[in-house]
């Protein structure tokens, strides 16, 4: 964005994951479709991770990279982190639909809308965080796997575990701006 | 002060200035050495030459980017390969579908898709028909001997005539008031989004969304007002109108590159993606270690490979492959299994 309309987003809040706690209820997936910024349309993950082998689930926000994959590979300049560090959904008059971003992004994030053409994302509930307030798919979330306030209530609600934002997918370091809840002590989450 | 001249892009700077020559070469020629110029439209050819500078210095800014320059390529190997007929129907279909009627805009809401097709389809025709009058490239005159026949010239060549006061010569002489009706809709629709919505609302900017809107809106309201000012006013306010509207229209040809319009000539890389899309389909799918379905085309995948690697990131695995050999629903599982690991080892999954 070019510009910024002056808002009230509160750096103090934080946004925590701890995929290990989804339940795949998939109520995160109706908040976000309650998002103004999304049309409607869940950009939330919620998916099995190895039906054939396990009921576990997982659940995928975007992690707001401080170096984003999806704007670098991105032809037409349609996406743009802005000094929040948030990472905003295509420009619809910008986006060509050309699916790079989807391929790309290293956590498997934006959607392609293909009768529409366009990619959409996960904005970080832009509407709400904006003026304080927290994204949808946190404040329904009922077993903890997104958390979004203040680092001392997330450490002082999990001891056992530690905020991390450092991912490593083989030769690629991401930092992003989420957290994934890791075992006390890590430093980085090695994907691959 | 001239540090800016240092900091130009030079290939960027020798194609607009390529295509800034050009225009004028096409004004000189195609107005038969100046003949037919309208010597009232001069500071409205000015922008225009300002507009085709400042585009093609963007233009070619742009498709100096790594994806883009690919996509660019691309497009025209596929379209130029043994395959061309098909290709070139398939581009055609396709810049009538989403070019000129902008087919992808109606799933996004019929409303908006209302809205930006009244707005553009004004535009494009008021173009259509200001660029060839103000490079002199079309001109009326009355036929010889006679008091109410007009004669239509293009490029100096006699290509129709019509009776003054029938249907054509009303149309003609009021079709930029048609194309003002239409953009004043379509902003309106636009505006009342953007006054409703509220994604819109906490995302939007002055500048980028609501600054075009109401550039477009004076654009219009103004042309209109040329004609009013003649069939109500008895010409009385023409100084006025005439000076207003050249200003907000010459401010939007100056703005073009800049702003939200340089859009206009981004959309086309549109119909590209999607040649680039058919090809790769046909040359084969690439399928997902972790999902075992197909999931985007091998040559977009290798392509992007590539570009990332032009673009400093570095997907490879230890052991050969690479991260984006993964479909999205691949990247996540092992995002979620590379955790569970950590917290396997750790021995406590919860706290």
């Amino acid at each position: 964005m070019a510009s910024e309309p002056v808002k009230n987003f509160n750096q103090e809040m934080e946004f925590f994951v701890d995929m290990q706690r989804c339940i795949g209820c998939r109520a995160c997936e109706a908040a976000c479709a309650e998002c103004e910024t999304n049309g409607e349309e869940p950009m939330i993950h919620v998916n099995y991770v190895d039906r054939a082998h396990s009921v576990q689930t997982t659940v995928q926000v975007c992690m707001h990279c401080e170096d984003p994959a999806c704007a670098n590979v991105c032809p037409a300049d349609a996406i743009a982190k802005d000094s929040n560090g948030v990472v905003h959904s295509a420009n619809t008059s910008l986006c060509i639909g050309c699916s790079n971003c989807v391929m790309a992004c290293p956590f498997g994030v934006p959607k392609k809308m293909e009768a529409a053409e366009l990619m959409m994302k996960c904005n970080l509930c832009y509407d709400r965080t904006s003026i304080g307030k927290k994204p949808m798919c946190a404040t329904v979330c009922p077993s903890g796997a997104l958390y979004f306030g203040p680092r001392e209530e997330i450490q002082k609600k999990r001891p056992h575990s530690t905020p991390v934002n450092t991912f490593k997918f083989g030769n690629q370091t991401v930092n992003t701006k989420v957290y994934v809840m890791m075992p006390n002590g890590s430093t980085e989450l090695r994907v691959h | 002060m001239f540090r800016i001249f240092y900091s130009l892009n030079r290939k960027a700077l020798i194609n607009a200035t390529i295509a800034m020559l050009l225009a004028i070469a096409l004004v000189y020629v195609g107005s038969r050495d100046l003949q037919n110029f309208d010597a009232a439209l001069i500071a409205y050819l000015f922008g225009t030459i300002f507009a085709v500078f400042g585009i093609m210095y963007r233009y070619s800014v742009w498709l100096q980017r790594p994806p883009t320059r690919l996509y660019w390529r691309r497009t025209w190997k596929f379209v130029f390969s043994k395959r061309f007929f098909p290709y070139l129907g398939f581009v055609i279909q396709q810049f009538v579908k989403n070019i000129m009627f902008q087919r992808f805009i109606y799933p996004r809401g019929r409303s908006r898709w209302w809205g930006h097709f009244l707005l553009a389809t004004g535009c494009m025709l008021a173009f259509m028909v200001t660029i060839p009058l103000t490079f002199g490239w079309i001109h009326f005159t009355l036929q010889p001997g006679t008091l109410d026949i007009y004669e239509a010239h293009v490029f100096g060549f006699h290509v129709a005539e019509f009776e003054l006061g029938g249907f054509i010569a009303f149309n003609a002489f009021h079709i930029l008031n048609w194309c003002s009706l239409l953009v004043i809709v379509g902003a309106v629709l636009m505006m009342r989004r953007r006054i409703k919505n509220g994604g819109l609302i906490a995302t939007q900017t002055f500048q980028d969304d609501w600054m075009p809107l109401i550039l477009l809106q004076a654009i219009s309201v103004t042309g209109l007002g040329l004609t009013f000012d003649y069939s109500f006013m008895q010409g009385k306010t023409f100084e006025f109108m005439s000076v207003t509207h050249a200003i907000t229209v010459i401010l939007f040809l100056v703005w073009i590159p800049f702003g939200k319009f340089f859009h206009i000539f981004q959309r086309p890389a549109q119909l590209g993606t999607n040649v680039y899309r058919k090809e790769g389909a046909r040359l084969g799918m690439a399928v997902c270690p972790h999902t075992g379905h197909e999931f985007a085309t091998q040559l977009h995948v290798n392509d992007l490979k590539k570009v990332t690697k032009e673009l400093d990131f570095n997907f490879d695995l230890e052991g050969g492959g690479s991260h984006l050999d993964y479909s999205p629903e691949g990247k996540r599982a092992a995002l979620a299994k590379a955790q569970f690991a950590a917290r396997e080892q750790q021995g406590q999954f919860f706290g």
